[in-house]
């Protein structure tokens, strides 16, 4: 790693926290923009209950004073405050159990799509102008823009309301089947259409040709040259991926019910649990950035001639 | 040889063209220009101008047939002035009458059928997507115009005057681009619809349109530039190191005139195709919004509450959700497919 790489790095982990740090302010601000504020239900209370929240809350304090505690809160002890919506549960706790469900699904849709859209990807390029290539390239293209909430509803129509193979709540036993496929069929499509484009890329090159001369087996070169470097475009689109499978999860947690992270989002904004809606935002945000953070710094790694600027 | 004298004429020179000579001069066709040429190579892909045609068929008919349908995308049929409520118009199947309508098809009237049924509410459906239709696609149009403005001025001031003017701006476009967009519109419209704003929209002139859609659009106005910007300035970056630029300058034009009449007109293919492309992410993210409830005001339906609504009777009502869903997957997809199109067709550094 030289030092420009290094400087890149620094460059773009300072560009990594002034994001965060201008979601959290965005979003405090914003919150507090609504009427009553964040703090409080619309429900109309006494005069004394009401000044008891205010002082319990610290919302009697000055707003630049609650914005540094809000801030200082979420930076030292990940405290988003108490959930109005949910009496006695903090946050910050709704958000880790959510969370625990939410990743599993996350992970798995994730791999999913990494495996079978560069299997596929491969498959299309090797076998290029060929029917099976026709075939994977016309469906992932018609995937690929296909958003995630019509994905899942035809899913469940289909499998749980049509045919009764698959259960179409998420609680229940291999629920998350079908929130696992809406969520990585998009991604791999994406990834499919990807790989092709620059295996194909890779496959013209002079080195594939003096392996070939070389003698170098037919699967020996797809493994060891042309594959490794086919998949450094795939490395940048981890990022968005996991961007898109986040804000998907959103709607798939509410087609499917799954018990997550999205779910508990998606009520908060119905409910008007504003805390809850800050603290999720910054959470999700925060994942979002790191996930781009990582695959932007793993690019640079992987290839340093590429300029990023 | 002939002595010539004082004019030096050559009357050789003056001898009328023979028939030959003329059909060298005959253009055998017209000269093409960039546009004609990109025209021509995009009627060539299949795939654009098939996509092209779906996309006009549809654009038509959420025009057209509002104009003359004789429902309302908000009448509830079953609900007339001076009559007790007739529920026989609710939840009806695809093709069905209700009783009161039965009776006129018995007396001889032509009533017009309910190709998709109608809701719960006793709306004629077959309207409601019409209707969902053509506000998701108007949506998506204004959306992209309002990216495409902000964008435009926006990058190509970032690009002509450069260093410090440009360094702010491309700050602030990197820390809004690395935002989580989805996150911070969901964010935004679901506050902006709580505070002032929406009253004052609601009371305005604008009310028609609905806080909700106003909302989307100040989202869209303050989140989606940055990519148009980005673009048109590395753009603008590269064209402003022009001969025809230091001239311009150099005859006394002012930057804004440069800008306007050299500057973006040279960059305006890819301006073009980045907005064609903007148009489905934004009824993209419009239907998204609608899905979670955050899109538009009830009871004016947009393709994604269509969607969202119809998930409560999944069960029965399966169509209800197939619909807007393949209307919504036909529109995205075909603007996807027309923008590739269009980018292969007019984008010069591709044509090698």
């Amino acid at each position: 790693m030289n030092s420009k790489t290094l400087g890149y790095i620094v460059k773009r982990v300072i560009l990594a926290i002034v994001t965060v740090w201008v979601v959290i302010t965005v979003t405090f601000f914003v919150m507090h923009a609504v009427p009553g504020g964040p703090f409080l239900s619309e429900k109309a209370v006494s005069p004394e209950v009401q000044a008891a929240l205010e002082a319990k809350y610290g919302l009697d304090k000055p707003l630049m004073q609650q914005y540094l505690d809000y801030l200082t809160g979420i930076v030292t002890k990940f405290d988003f405050g108490p959930s109005i919506k949910q009496r006695g549960r903090d946050v910050i706790t709704i958000i880790a159990t959510g969370m625990a469900v939410s990743a599993k699904l996350g992970v798995i849709a994730a791999i999913i799509a990494l495996i079978f859209g560069i299997l596929l990807g491969s498959c299309a390029a090797l076998n290029r102008n060929t029917i099976i290539d026709r075939v994977i390239m016309v469906v992932s293209t018609a995937f690929v823009s296909m958003p995630s909430f019509i994905m899942g509803t035809f899913l469940l129509t289909l499998f749980s309301v049509k045919l009764h193979i698959l259960p179409a709540n998420g609680d229940a036993a291999g629920g998350l089947i079908l929130p696992v496929i809406t969520l990585s069929l998009s991604p791999m499509s994406y990834i499919t259409r990807l790989t092709k484009s620059s295996m194909l890329d890779v496959l013209g090159q002079d080195y594939i040709r003096t392996a070939k001369a070389k003698g170098v087996s037919k699967w020996g070169i797809v493994f060891k040259h042309a594959l490794k470097n086919s998949l450094i475009p795939v490395i940048t689109y981890v990022g968005p991926m996991l961007a898109y499978i986040v804000t998907g999860s959103l709607v798939v947690e509410k087609i499917f019910s799954v018990p997550g992270i999205g779910r508990a989002f998606v009520n908060s904004i119905t409910n008007r649990d504003y805390p809850l809606i800050m603290g999720t935002t910054i959470v999700l945000s925060v994942l979002i950035v790191i996930a781009n953070l990582v695959s932007d710094i793993m690019y640079k790694i992987v290839d340093p001639r590429i300029n990023l600027e | 040889m002939k002595k010539r004298l004082t004019m030096h004429v050559d009357l050789d020179k003056f001898i009328p063209a023979t028939n030959e000579e003329k059909a060298y001069l005959v253009q055998m066709r017209p000269s093409s220009t960039f546009f004609k040429d990109g025209c021509k190579r995009l009627l060539k892909n299949k795939v654009a101008t098939v996509s092209l045609i779906i996309i006009i068929i549809i654009t038509l008919a959420s025009i057209i047939i509002p104009i003359f349908w004789p429902y309302g995308y908000e009448q509830q049929l079953g609900m007339q002035i001076g009559k007790p409520v007739d529920a026989s118009y609710n939840n009806l199947f695809p093709m069905q009458y209700s009783e009161s309508e039965l009776a006129r098809k018995a007396a001889g009237e032509f009533v017009m059928p309910h190709f998709f049924g109608t809701d719960a509410a006793g709306r004629d459906y077959f309207i409601r997507v019409i209707y969902g239709t053509r506000i998701s696609l108007s949506i998506g149009f204004f959306a992209s115009i309002i990216v495409l403005v902000i964008g435009m001025t926006v990058g190509s001031i970032a690009g002509y005057c450069g260093g410090k003017v440009d360094l702010v701006i491309m700050r602030i476009v990197d820390i809004i681009y690395s935002l989580p967009d989805m996150l911070m519109v969901i964010l935004l419209s679901s506050v902006l619809k709580q505070t002032e704003l929406a009253k004052v929209i609601d009371r305005s002139a604008l009310s028609k349109i609905g806080s909700n859609i106003i909302s989307l659009f100040i989202v869209f106005a303050l989140l989606y530039w940055v990519s148009m910007s980005r673009l048109i300035r590395g753009q603008i970056l590269s064209l402003r190191e022009q001969e025809y630029v230091l001239s311009a300058q150099a005859t006394g034009a002012k930057a804004g005139w440069i800008i306007k009449k050299h500057l973006i007109p040279n960059c305006i293919s890819v301006i073009v195709i980045s907005t064609a492309l903007q148009i489905p992410s934004a009824i993209f993210t419009e239907s998204y919004l609608s899905f979670l409830g955050l899109g538009v005001n009830a009871p004016m339906p947009s393709l994604g509450s269509l969607a969202s609504d119809a998930l409560n009777g999944v069960n029965t009502y399966t169509y209800r959700l197939i619909i807007p869903a393949v209307v919504i997957s036909l529109i995205v997809l075909s603007l996807n497919l027309f923008g590739d199109g269009l980018r292969d067709a007019f984008d010069p550094k591709l044509n090698g």
